[in-house]
């Protein structure tokens, strides 16, 4: 097990790597930089400005001066936000995406498995169809249509919440609903595939003839075999998390850090854009990882492939 | 895919009418197709929008007509989805954003379809440790954050596509490509993207069909590899690679929409679901039917590509499994 994690800990460093070079350079070679949106300046203070965050230098040792900083955790100065450094702006945006991410997963899960778990049990009764059916809703309303309009019901007809803001935990309810809801829809299905699965097989059979009860035989011996596809969808729903989060902080005008990396990219803040990439790759193949040693750990069967 | 497997067909020792009344794999899978209501539905469903969308424009002046007086009216006799703020037909512009979003959807498809069966067959077919390499690569780039790749190719290629617009315009003298650039660009970013499942499973299919006899009987006929993956092997998975590519349909709408949403996407003039979403989503305090419309309309043609897939998946009896 320990060799594994550390030969995919060693996997990553390269891959973060290219992810690193590929950014740098294609954001480098695309015309426009990000002092030419602003009011008209004189190349004299054009010139200044290039040269106060090192832009001047030839391209290969921005580079390796960007690589060498980056070694000591220090993602540069913003180029839009005078007198800010990146590490500033990620440290203050990014708790709300993380927070905002892990409500909606919580939400997906407990969501999805008790749908996927009742769907399985009652398997072709009305209580199955109705999770199914709720599940492909799920699938196939798109959080951007979802969310405007959980907003237009609830925030603008009933009045319940308000249409935006992070300010009070009631806040929090429609942005982690619309973003949960669509992941809890993959999880339901996955689950009910799962348990479906297990369910029919002859360790079942034992644990009831043993006089096992039925909530013990669903929630002690099925449960476990039935969620290992949830368990290697959780790698996906992550990453699906945390950009999913671009639309929705779009909608409820949530100050995270999805929306900066947005405007930060059509601002051309160069070292934000780099930063907020190289801290999403990071966490989206850290938390893979995280995933795949669950899976092999749940499934020693997987260890030989 | 044992049902498609040249086993499976009617051997030589049938007489030509016995084979008239047989029944072929493909057959088959049609029969099924047509018992699942679900998707029957689906396809008529999608049938029908495409219709609409394509043909639905020649009928309708209305798509770019203004009415500033009128403004924007919710549902009515004349406008039956209402206009929207400058005074257009909100019907007409569905569909005509439709014929975008089905564009994209079927076109950047089969980018994906086409890269992700060349690699995964490939990959499948030369095995060893070409294969180990190219599907540890297809691994990796699974665990990369693509959306962030793509947003950031859509904002930094733009001025690029622009001036292949302009040079489209002035030395090709191509008046009506509006927007093309931006078109090709968001197939390829898509297309990048999606075909990381579909080389997965094509090389699933290809690995357990390639120690099949005829394969055999092809090699030691002499053909070369290209001939044997794309004449002999290929024709024999198109079970799964249906299946999957109209799962990916839906996957590209999506994401296209996702990034017009984002005001990234397809731009104005032209529209898209997605962008007409977008456009609702920021006036539906005072005109709802802006948002509730063209939203209804681009679910319920994921819906119906979702489960014509699921039908298709059925009926063609491929599995689920990844590997």
């Amino acid at each position: 097990m320990l060799r594994f994690i550390a030969r995919r800990l060693l996997e990553t460093i390269p891959v973060l790597l290219i992810i690193i070079t590929a950014t740098f350079f294609m954001i480098r070679f695309v015309p426009g930089g990000p002092f030419t949106a602003e009011k008209a300046v004189t190349p004299e203070i054009l010139r200044n400005l290039e040269a106060h965050y090192g832009l001047n230098k030839p391209l290969y040792r921005q580079y390796l001066d960007y690589l060498g900083s980056l070694l000591h955790g220090d993602l540069g100065p913003s180029f839009k936000y005078p007198n800010r450094t990146v590490n500033e702006i990620i440290g203050d945006k990014l708790p709300v995406s993380l927070e905002l991410g892990f409500i909606s997963l919580a939400v997906a899960l407990v969501l999805g498995l008790t749908l996927g778990v009742l769907a399985a049990i009652k398997r072709n009764t009305w209580i199955d169809y109705v999770c199914s059916s709720a599940a492909m809703i799920g699938i196939c309303v798109p959080t951007f249509v979802l969310g405007p309009l959980l907003v237009l019901t609830f925030a603008i007809h009933f009045g319940w919440v308000n249409a935006s803001g992070w300010y009070t935990p009631i806040d929090r309810v429609l942005p982690c609903l619309t973003l949960g809801c669509v992941y809890a829809a993959y999880v339901a299905r996955l689950t009910r595939g799962g348990m479906l699965e297990v369910l029919n097989q002859d360790y079942i059979r034992t644990a009831r003839a043993k006089g096992a009860s039925e909530t013990r035989v669903i929630f002690r011996h099925a449960l476990r075999g039935g969620l290992l596809p949830v368990v290697s969808f959780l790698g996906p729903a992550i990453a699906g998390i945390l950009t999913g989060s671009f639309v929705i902080e779009t909608i409820f005008q949530i100050p995270g850090l999805g929306r900066e990396f947005v405007n930060s990219a059509f601002n051309r803040d160069y070292t934000l854009v780099l930063g907020t990439v190289i801290l999403y790759a990071t966490l989206i193949i850290g938390l893979n990882l995280v995933v795949d040693v669950v899976q092999v750990w749940l499934n020693p069967k997987l260890k030989f492939e | 895919m044992p049902s498609l497997s040249p086993q499976s067909l009617p051997s030589a020792e049938v007489t030509p009418d016995q084979l008239e009344q047989g029944s072929s794999p493909w057959r088959d899978a049609w029969a099924r197709l047509r018992k699942n209501r679900l998707a029957v539905a689906g396809g008529i469903v999608l049938l029908v929008l495409t219709a609409l969308c394509v043909c639905g424009p020649w009928f309708s002046q209305t798509y770019q007509d203004q009415n500033l007086d009128l403004g924007a009216v919710g549902p009515s006799g004349a406008h039956w989805l209402g206009t929207d703020t400058l005074g257009r037909d909100l019907f007409a512009r569905i569909l005509y954003g439709g014929r975008i979003s089905i564009m994209v959807g079927l076109v950047a498809t089969f980018v994906a379809l086409t890269i992700g069966v060349t690699y995964g067959a490939v990959a499948g077919f030369l095995g060893g440790k070409t294969d180990t390499v190219m599907m540890r690569i297809v691994d990796i780039m699974y665990a990369l954050p693509f959306t962030i790749f793509v947003i950031l190719l859509m904002v930094f290629m733009k001025e690029p596509s622009e001036n292949l617009d302009a040079w489209l315009r002035n030395t090709v003298h191509l008046e009506g490509l509006q927007g093309f650039g931006n078109m090709l660009l968001l197939f390829a970013a898509i297309g990048a993207v999606e075909w990381l499942t579909m080389a997965r499973i094509v090389r699933g299919q290809v690995l357990s069909i390639k120690r099949m006899e005829f394969i055999e009987a092809a090699r030691s006929l002499g053909y070369g590899r290209r001939r044997i993956i794309f004449r002999h092997i290929i024709p024999n998975i198109l079970g799964p690679i249906i299946v999957y590519s109209t799962l990916t349909v839906p996957a590209v709408m999506l994401l296209e929409a996702f990034l017009s949403f984002l005001g990234l996407g397809v731009q104005p003039p032209m529209s898209s679901w997605g962008a007409l979403i977008k456009d609702g989503a920021e006036k539906m305090e005072e005109f709802w039917w802006l948002l509730v419309f063209p939203g209804s309309v681009f679910s319920l043609t994921l819906f119906s590509l979702n489960f014509l897939g699921d039908g298709l998946r059925d009926a063609l009896d491929v599995r689920a499994s990844k590997d």
